[in-house]
């Protein structure tokens, strides 16, 4: 232990920072808010980024300044987020950052060799990132705000030259009028005008038995029933911060038809009578976040409807907020750290109000079930299961993509049916069914139902319903360590079991032999005291890698 | 138990109340569970998970500390799956923290008790130790990021330092943006210190603390401000060695850096052990001798010898000038009994109402005006009615530095929802908690507050009822600030005529609002009429007499409103009764069996004056240090040596000890005990804690000792005595019995009859003045008597800064305190720094008409344009060399906050 150097007596700055008068200035024309509110703190960093490609010292002690925050609130927040770039005394803005995705799928395709080649490309600095949200196109790399699909060091090397980091709005999107055109809002309009009574929406939504399609699966109808049964004001979110490795349906649905998600949570905002409406985007999704900020913006202008106020947030880079509390701790400005339950947050939850909160693709399916009947989504599925699931299917597949199928579908079946069929020379190892949370199952459990509360009995569950694949050159014990590896660098550190157990479960799965019962001992105190799904959820692939593939240690 | 929650904890019925955990019902019944997150009267935060039960029925454990139990619950305790994450949490815990020195810490005694050995896992990379700062030693190798401290320093104290940083694995404390310690802005409140479960924070100097083995705990109070924290000393032989706040109304466990690092002055090796008389050869001039030469004036004598000669020559004067050329000066330091027995010394000994203490300096102004607005000096709600308060004024202070711990309450209440308005020219730190700062231009206080009642006024926002039924004088008050229409004093206040009439507005219609002041109003020539304007507007709108409003002056010394009670000052006899009152003196004369003098006394500036013109001969200071707290100090100190005969009581050599003609050394603080009144009229114990060094003596034996030889007759055996004593005469206390205040702490007055709870908010029928109303008292603005001008150009403004108490005398040689803050600082504007062509760090000369000094500029935009603040704890660069005697009419306080000085670089 090293002792540091006692400064010496006299100490100018003790009593905190003098503020940079001039750069208080630059910094409220560039927040542009009329009353700085401390909840939009991590829009303030992400423009104070944005404009000068990393935050200093001096920006962080004139935002707390402005914010009427304390140094040490505003750091804290700003370094939870690995997107902000905090800059040191010795650390050059001008450089440029370049994210390259190593979670699961992108390792599959190679995310270490190319780390390693990437080392060698003079211009830029090559960060390790966790999934992007881009696993069809894998690997994938993040160029500032830009992305790079099937990355190389030739594309990396070709985006470099073009200068303009920043990623255009999705191509071919449907926008408002062609949304219009085709009779979008006609429900919403419906609902406004009485033709559509709360109850009515809601039994519909129940006869369909649509869930959460973030993970968890909690019957739709029954959530919002609790929040109506709340004290008013209520609010509304909207969570698209995928990030389940493996997962990437919502920007799939998003980059096509984004007024089809704004609907379907108007109505919900009109069924709960929400105050507000919170659409918190992942920042991984640049093109998605302009796009969708200007149809926010036609919406409102051209409804002519009596809308909730819509805001639109982007996260900064922490898996930890698409948990749900943890999510409305961030739309509040803070850390994103998960809360204790109870209370839930239908009973407090966004500034202390009642809260419905979904995964944007629960919402997105509002409309058509409403317009096409409950029966419409309830009627497929397979193997005694009903509705329709929209599986992210990545991995050493032909045709990794985003396909709606029938719950209770085997992966056997959507790599046939749906997938292409197994690459050349790949053949089924396993598979992860539900992202690096969902746990893994070897080939020889290739049929068993996919589908919310099937897996259980496996110690797997389907989660976002993201499918990676892999074969026989891929080692499932590499691939948990991954896992964890991810787990590890995105738990938020609030509690033990989770902060330190993934570190420790990191530290022993490195070793040659891993220490089996140790490790289990482990894995149950992280599944039963963890505050949040992630670290109960950590364990998954660990304990999976070790019951279903014992060849690899022995 | 009234609605009980019935439930099953670990096979026992038991029943919870609704604010009940289950760690809180465990605990109560006697079960054992771990729990390191958990702190009582902290938020609970669940974040450690030592603490897990089963809940039968439930998927996951919970966290007992945060879990509140339902009926019917079935909670299971010691079952294999809730022992076992609770061990291997203690387990995981302890890979992550280097060993600690000694088992003393919370994690180790639950390792400990649950049997956790050797942890199986890899341990944490370590980290540096950071022993940058002087009082707090920081090793985040024994941190287990339960995050005690970020509560301690965020929701209990308000300073807002300590974050937590990073995510997952990279989760750390950190200090502003990660900073050293002792570069941060943390004010060493070391309330993090007492909440941390491992030593990751502790004292620094840790080796007094890694065995507690041979420690006694003493109970007692701090010395410094009148917040009056409890605390308990840990004691080893007959040294401190820790402080650490006690639950007590005033301060719940809190403490500031002075009362938890700032102990160690008593064990000073300047501490005066042996009596001391001026030697034949040594004369008086007017500078200040430094202590290290304090043998070249002065020789060590008997305590007999330095008695007689200290008695004798008081006598003497009397006997041959008469009374009135004697005085004495007490001290707000020391206790009640040691105040009520100088007064009388002085008033029966010496038979001179020439009798006053720093009271004069520091709210004399306020009392005159409370007595004479609602007959009462004292505070009308403690400060912790914050809470009940719906909107918080703040006027001319800064609790922040001078009442820390009191402001901790305020910042909490503001976090609760209550307003805060603060008034000043200066922004503290406390402005950041605040809905409204009006940064007023100094000495505008008057104007600014008859525009605020200007707006009550006029909008019709008076309390009609309260106005009518309990007070007087309204009309002529309504005349006088009619003259203050809002647009009218925006520019000379250089506040926008809309902020004034927002402020306005908020006061009057909380249903609670309460006002807080200090030396900023009252330390100016129109102190008075700066709290004629406070009472004022707090009579108009009805805000007083109920909890959560009222009015309360910020008592600087620890046992100011005591001295004040018992009779410390030349107007009036213990418990407030005026000298020159038939009634009142012949009670006391009855009561103390001797004639008294019936002219009023003179007071502790007019006492100088009288001494330089050689009217007073004799002085008698006791604890009181004159030769740096006056205004115009060349005058005080040409004054102090121009008296025929000085006796200085004290524990230093102060300055004004260099004056003296004898010099007794006195018990300091934790060597005695005694009783000392809070600014919330709590009476609390001071208990002793060490034995005084050397041939040091109590303060009471030593004036008794001087009251036998000026003709007395005193026998009091015991502190007790003269506190029996003093509630024969002060009805107030009457009801208070020693026994009882020593088992309970901390009893508010009034309490008349022994077995009350005491009263704790005054005012709720009546006043106690002789209409039994409270009279409105209209004031006219006046600017100060010296204005700036081309030569003289800036205005100073002093006061104390936090780790420093008045004149230095204690903090100066208290080690962690004067290492945080070692050398003179003057503080400037920014703009005026640059204006001035200085730097920050610089050192420059201060010069007013009266005097000069060097000292650092520092920046501190907090500081009003054009001004400079500086503290007068540098006998090196006393201020008070360059502050203005000029007085206040009524209360006859000097104007410290108002003087023109201009500045120099010094190259």
């Amino acid at each position: 232990m090293r002792k540091s150097p006692k400064p010496t007596k006299y100490r100018a700055n003790r009593q905190g920072p003098i503020i940079d008068k001039a750069l208080r200035v630059r910094l409220l024309a560039l927040i542009d808010d009329e009353t700085p509110r401390r909840d939009r703190l991590i829009e303030y960093l992400h423009r104070i980024q944005d404009r000068y490609n990393g935050i200093n010292a001096r920006h962080l002690a004139g935002l707390a300044d402005i914010v009427g925050l304390s140094q040490a609130e505003v750091y804290e927040i700003a370094s939870f987020y690995s997107h902000f770039r905090l800059l040191g005394d010795g650390d050059s803005a001008d450089e440029i950052i370049l994210r390259v995705c190593d979670s699961l799928s992108c390792k599959l395709a190679g995310a270490e060799r190319l780390l390693e080649a990437l080392g060698k490309v003079t211009g830029v600095r090559v960060v390790a990132a966790p999934c992007m949200g881009r696993c069809d196109q894998a690997p994938v790399a993040m160029l500032r705000r830009q992305a790079i699909s099937h990355a190389s060091v030739e594309r990396v090397a070709s985006a470099l030259e073009q200068q303009d980091f920043s990623e255009a709005a999705p191509p071919g999107y449907i926008g408002y009028d062609a949304y219009v055109a085709a009779g979008g809002y006609t429900l919403l309009r419906a609902c406004f005008n009485a033709q559509w009574s709360r109850d009515e929406i809601i039994d519909t939504l129940q006869q369909s038995g649509l869930r959460g399609l973030g993970g968890a699966g909690f019957p739709a109808a029954t959530k919002w029933r609790i929040v109506c049964g709340q004290p008013a004001k209520r609010m509304l979110v909207v969570n698209i911060d995928e990030g389940e490795p493996g997962t990437f349906k919502d920007r799939i649905y998003l980059q096509q038809d984004p007024h089809r998600l704004l609907e379907g949570a108007l109505i919900a905002a009109f069924v709960i009578e929400a105050s507000d409406l919170y659409i918190y985007l992942r920042d991984e999704y640049p093109g998605i976040q302009r796009m969708l900020g200007d149809e926010i913006a036609t919406l409102q202008a051209r409804s002519g409807l009596k809308l909730p106020h819509i805001h639109l947030r982007r996260g900064a880079g922490a898996y930890i907020c698409g948990e749900e509390s943890a999510l409305i701790e961030s739309l509040e400005g803070k850390r994103g750290m998960p809360r204790l339950r109870p209370p839930y947050i239908a009973q407090r939850g966004l500034f202390g109000y009642p809260t419905l909160e979904h995964n944007m693709e629960t919402l997105y399916w509002v409309r058509d079930i409403l317009e096409k009947g409950a029966d419409w989504f309830a009627c497929a599925g397979r193997r005694g299961r009903s509705g329709m699931r929209s599986f992210s299917l990545s991995g050493r597949v032909r045709k990794p993509g985003v396909y709606r199928a029938a719950a209770g579908i085997s992966v056997q079946e959507l790599i046939d049916e749906y997938g292409g069929g197994m690459q050349d020379g790949h053949s089924l190892y396993g598979y992860f069914p539900g992202g690096a949370s969902g746990g893994m199952l070897p080939a020889s459990l290739a049929d068993v139902a996919l589908d919310f509360d099937t897996l259980s009995d496996y110690g797997c569950f389907i989660g976002s319903a993201a499918v990676i694949v892999f074969s026989q050159v891929d080692s499932a014990r590499e691939l948990a360590l991954n896992a964890m590896r991810f787990f590890a660098d995105e738990s938020c550190g609030q509690c033990t079991p989770c902060r330190v157990g993934t570190t420790r479960a990191v530290q022993l799965m490195q070793r040659d032999v891993w220490d089996q019962s140790l490790l289990h001992e482990l894995a149950q105190t992280m599944m039963d005291a963890s505050i949040c799904g992630l670290g109960q959820a950590a364990p998954n692939p660990m304990l999976c890698a070790m019951k279903y593939f014992p060849q690899e240690f022995s | 138990m009234a609605q009980g929650i019935d439930f099953t904890l670990e096979g026992r019925r038991v029943s919870a109340r609704p604010d009940e955990t289950i760690l809180d019902v465990a605990r109560r019944e006697g079960l054992k569970i771990p729990h390191l997150c958990y702190k009582p009267g902290y938020r609970e935060v669940g974040n450690c998970r030592s603490c897990m039960v089963e809940i039968e029925g439930e998927r996951v454990l919970a966290a007992a500390c945060c879990r509140k139990p339902q009926s019917g619950m079935n909670v299971l305790v010691d079952s294999a799956r809730p022992q076992q994450a609770r061990n291997m949490v203690l387990e995981l815990l302890k890979s992550e923290v280097s060993a600690a020195a000694d088992n003393a810490d919370e994690l180790d005694y639950w390792c400990q008790t649950e049997g956790i050995g050797q942890p199986r896992f890899e341990a944490r990379v370590s980290a540096d130790i950071d022993s940058s700062h002087p009082a707090i030693r920081v090793d985040l190798t024994r941190c287990i990021h339960c995050t005690r401290c970020v509560r301690a320093c965020r929701e209990e104290q308000v300073n807002d330092v300590i974050g937590l940083a990073g995510r997952g694995a990279m989760t750390r404390i950190v200090f502003d943006q990660a900073r050293a310690l002792g570069d941060s802005s943390c004010v060493a409140c070391g309330e993090c210190v007492q909440a941390c479960p491992t030593g990751a924070l502790s004292p620094a100097g840790g080796l007094d603390v890694e065995t507690n083995r041979d420690e006694r705990r003493v109970d007692s109070i701090c010395p410094y401000c009148g917040v009056g924290c409890l605390l308990t000393w840990h004691v080893r032989g007959n040294r401190i060695v820790r402080a650490e706040g006690r639950d007590g109304p005033a301060n719940r466990s809190r403490l500031c850096v002075k009362g938890r690092f700032g102990f160690d002055y008593v064990h000073h090796d300047g501490r005066l052990l042996k009596p001391l008389i001026r030697r034949a050869d040594a004369p008086k001039t007017a500078v200040p001798v430094a202590p290290a030469d304090m043998m070249t004036l002065f020789r060590e004598a008997s305590w007999q010898e330095a008695l007689d000669l200290a008695a004798g020559k008081f006598a003497a004067i009397r006997d041959q000038q008469g009374a009135h050329a004697l005085a004495g000066f007490g001290s707000a330091k020391g206790s009640n009994e040691e105040a009520y027995l100088f007064q009388k010394l002085v008033r029966t000994g010496f038979g001179t109402n020439n009798i006053d203490h720093c009271t004069r300096l520091c709210h004399a102004s306020s009392v005159s005006a409370l007595l004479e607005g609602i007959g009462s000096g004292a505070v009308s709600n403690p400060v912790s009615d914050v809470e009940k308060a719906e909107l918080i004024l703040v006027i001319g202070a800064k609790p922040t530095v001078n009442h820390p711990v009191a402001a901790t309450f305020m910042k909490n209440a503001v976090k609760k929802g209550a307003r805060l308005i603060v008034l000043d020219p200066y922004r503290s730190d406390l402005s950041r908690h605040a809905d409204w700062h009006l940064q007023f231009r100094p000495d505008t206080d008057v104007a600014l507050l008859n525009a605020i009642m200007y707006c009550i006024i006029d909008e019709d926002l008076i309390d009609r009822d309260f106005i009518a039924a309990r007070t007087t004088g309204f009309d002529e008050l309504a005349l006088t600030v009619q003259s203050y229409p809002p647009h009218k004093v925006e520019a000379l206040c250089g506040i926008p005529a809309s902020h004034i009439r927002d402020v306005a507005r908020l006061y009057a219609t909380s249903k609670a609002s309460m006002i807080f002041w200090g030396m900023g109003v009252s330390q100016n020539t129109h102190g008075t009429d700066n709290a004629r304007c406070l009472i004022a507007l707090a009579l108009m709108t009805g805000h007083i007499g109920r909890p959560g409003t009222g009015l309360h002056p910020l008592r600087g010394q620890n046992n100011v409103q005591g001295a004040s009670d018992a009779g410390l000052i030349p107007m009036m006899y213990p418990n407030y009764r005026p000298v020159d009152d038939d009634g009142a003196r012949q009670w006391f004369e009855n009561y103390w069996g001797c004639e008294l003098s019936d002219q009023r006394g003179l007071t502790v500036v007019e006492i100088m004056h009288a001494a330089s013109r050689g009217d007073v001969r004799g002085l008698y200071v006791m604890g009181e240090n004159p030769a740096m707290s006056d205004p115009n100090l060349e005058h005080t100190r040409t004054a102090l040596a121009n008296l025929d005969h000085l006796v200085v009581q004290d524990i230093f050599f102060t300055e004004t000890a260099s004056f003296a003609d004898v010099i007794l050394p006195a018990a300091a603080f934790a060597e005695k005990n005694g009783s000392f009144t809070n600014t919330d009229r709590r009476v609390q114990m001071g208990r002793q804690a060490i034995e005084a060094p050397g041939d040091a003596q109590q303060d009471w034996w030593i004036i008794q000792q001087m009251a036998n030889r000026l003709g007395l007759f005193w026998d009091y055996t015991q502190v007790e005595d003269i506190f029996s004593e003093m509630r024969g005469a002060m009805p107030s206390i009457a009801g208070m019995d020693w026994q009882r205040l020593d088992a309970q702490q901390s009893l508010t007055y009034p309490l008349t009859n022994s077995g009350d709870i005491g009263t704790e908010v005054l005012f709720v029928d009546g006043f106690p003045s002789e209409t039994g109303r409270g009279h409105f008292v209209p004031a006219e603005y006046v600017c100060s008597d010296e204005l700036p001008d081309d030569h003289f150009p800036l205005v100073l403004t002093t006061g104390r800064q936090l780790e420093h108490w008045h004149t230095g005398s204690m903090t100066r040689r208290a080690s962690v305190l004067n290492e945080l803050q070692p050398e003179p600082v003057l503080y400037l504007n920014s703009t005026d720094i640059q204006n001035l062509g200085l730097e920050n760090g610089c050192r420059v000369k201060l010069m007013s008409r009266r005097g000069r000094l060097e000292a650092r500029a520092q920046c501190d935009d907090g500081v009003y344009p054009g001004s400079v603040f500086m503290a007068f704890c540098y006998h090196e660069a006393a201020v008070n060399l360059l502050t203005n005697d000029s007085l206040d009419p009524v209360s006859k306080i000097p104007g410290f906050k108002y003087n023109a000085v201009k500045i120099e670089r010094v190259n």
